[in-house]
């Protein structure tokens, strides 16, 4: 279980985060959605301890994920991020880029990494791009290939941080597939996301985040179908 | 022309000086690489202000011409310590200080090159800084830091020519031995330039084979 409490977070002067209440249980597919700068993929990002948070604390499986006692490295095994961009270690094929992390932080034997990372390429479909490298694929297959790398740590839960925003319109859909997929697969996941069709379709809950406030967070067919704040309203209607 | 007094011996004594050539630019640039990659890699993580005191003293090593570091060196050592220290060692240190100078800018830039999201992927994977750094960051700052290091190594082994002032004999050198004896400067100097040829060439084809090996793009 994820545990967010009372979380502020800012950037110098700005306030990003300002007080989120969040519990995210095990198998539960969660969407974030609001406008840019509302905060929603800071919170990503505290979550797995990349950035310090002012002042709250978030808590995954019941470890303090800022404490000064909490081994972030191990913590992180436990959590798989997936950015926008989808940062493919170039200079590393694309077996080579899933297996890097299951070698030097599991500590898997080649084999054992190279057979787990072909399992989870197959899975995403780059099963045929084994050997190539990141700069031979189209941003779609990175994107995926990202997903397999973070998969391949055999973690208990995926963050997605608007993965499929920096992609060509026809490339999202095959990214989107294979967080479908991995949603039915019963992956506890959060997915800060733009795609509303995605969001309404996936999630078992859709949180709406507005100037650094979780403004609303309900079932998908009461979010979308009877949204409560005026906010929400307008964004929805300037996203449809 | 090529009715010369040149005789074997004094070939001999030339591919000694090209030696000595080798052999302090090698020394100074394993060193001073080592010591630059260590001053980048401090310089990038501490930020400009912390690192300003050592900037600072690179700068130094970067800004004042090579001969006067080593009159200045040789002497200080010399006359001020009375220590009792061969003119190779001082070549050698001096040499290792000047690379290290350029080096630490190169490595920093290098590192910097490194696009940030790529490195927090690799952390968010898990991977601690030391390993970071040694699988994500390290391969691929080498392939940017590769040309301008090969440029610095080819430099220092030309600028080693003046090490001659604290009694290094080195190619340079000796050729001038050469030509104050036998009075060929033109077909001297031919074979001088030859050696130095002789002894870039292989370094310079070395970079342009890496970066052909990786460049998988």
């Amino acid at each position: 279980m994820i545990e967010i409490e009372k979380v502020h977070k800012s950037f110098g002067q700005l306030k990003v985060l300002k007080g989120i209440d969040l519990r995210v249980a095990k198998g539960e597919v969660l969407s974030v959605i609001g406008g840019s700068g509302s905060g929603k993929s800071t919170l990503l990002t505290c979550i797995n301890g990349l950035e310090p948070i002012d002042s709250g604390r978030i808590l995954v499986d019941g470890t303090e994920v800022h404490a000064k006692s909490t081994d972030l490295n191990k913590l992180r095994r436990k959590i798989g991020i997936v950015f926008q961009q989808w940062n493919a270690f170039p200079h590393l094929t694309v077996v080579e880029n899933v297996m890097l992390a299951q070698r030097k932080v599991l500590g898997r034997s080649k084999p054992e990494a190279e057979a787990e990372a072909v399992r989870q390429l197959s899975h995403v479909g780059l099963g045929d791009k084994l050997k190539v490298y990141p700069s031979r694929l189209s941003g779609g297959q990175q994107q995926r290939m990202a997903i397999a790398r973070a998969l391949a740590m055999s973690p208990h839960y995926m963050l997605f941080d608007e993965v499929t925003s920096a992609l060509d319109p026809q490339l999202v859909g095959e990214v989107l597939d294979t967080l479908r997929m991995l949603a039915a697969e019963g992956m506890t996941m959060i997915c800060v996301t733009h795609e509303m069709k995605f969001a309404r379709e996936v999630s078992d809950r859709v949180a709406f985040f507005h100037k650094g406030v979780m403004a609303e967070i309900a079932a998908p067919a009461e979010l979308f179908g009877a949204p409560k704040s005026e906010e929400l309203r307008a964004f929805l209607s300037a996203t449809h | 022309m090529f009715d010369t007094a040149l005789t074997s011996s004094d070939f001999l004594f030339l591919a000694r000086g090209a030696g000595m050539t080798l052999l302090v630019t090698a020394i100074s640039v394993v060193l001073g690489t080592c010591l630059g990659i260590a001053c980048g890699i401090f310089r990038f993580q501490v930020g400009p202000w912390w690192a300003a005191p050592m900037t600072f003293l690179l700068d130094i090593f970067r800004s004042i011409p090579l001969l006067i570091q080593l009159v200045l060196v040789n002497a200080f050592l010399g006359m001020v310590l009375k220590l009792k220290i061969s003119g190779f060692s001082v070549a050698c240190g001096v040499l290792t200080l000047y690379t290290a100078a350029y080096c630490a800018e190169i490595v920093r830039g290098a590192i910097e090159a490194v696009p940030g999201t790529t490195r927090r992927a690799a952390r968010s994977l898990g991977l601690t800084w030391w390993q970071d750094m040694t699988s994500i960051v390290l391969p691929l700052a080498t392939r940017v830091a590769l040309p301008s290091w090969i440029g610095l190594a080819l430099g220092v082994m030309k600028d080693s020519a003046l090490v001659y002032i604290v009694q290094v004999t080195e190619l340079l050198k000796a050729t001038q031995i050469l030509i104050t004896r036998l009075q060929e400067p033109l077909l001297l100097l031919m074979i001088c330039g030859l050696f130095y040829f002789v002894i870039s060439f292989p370094l310079a084809r070395l970079g342009g084979y890496l970066e052909r090996r990786w460049s998988n793009d």
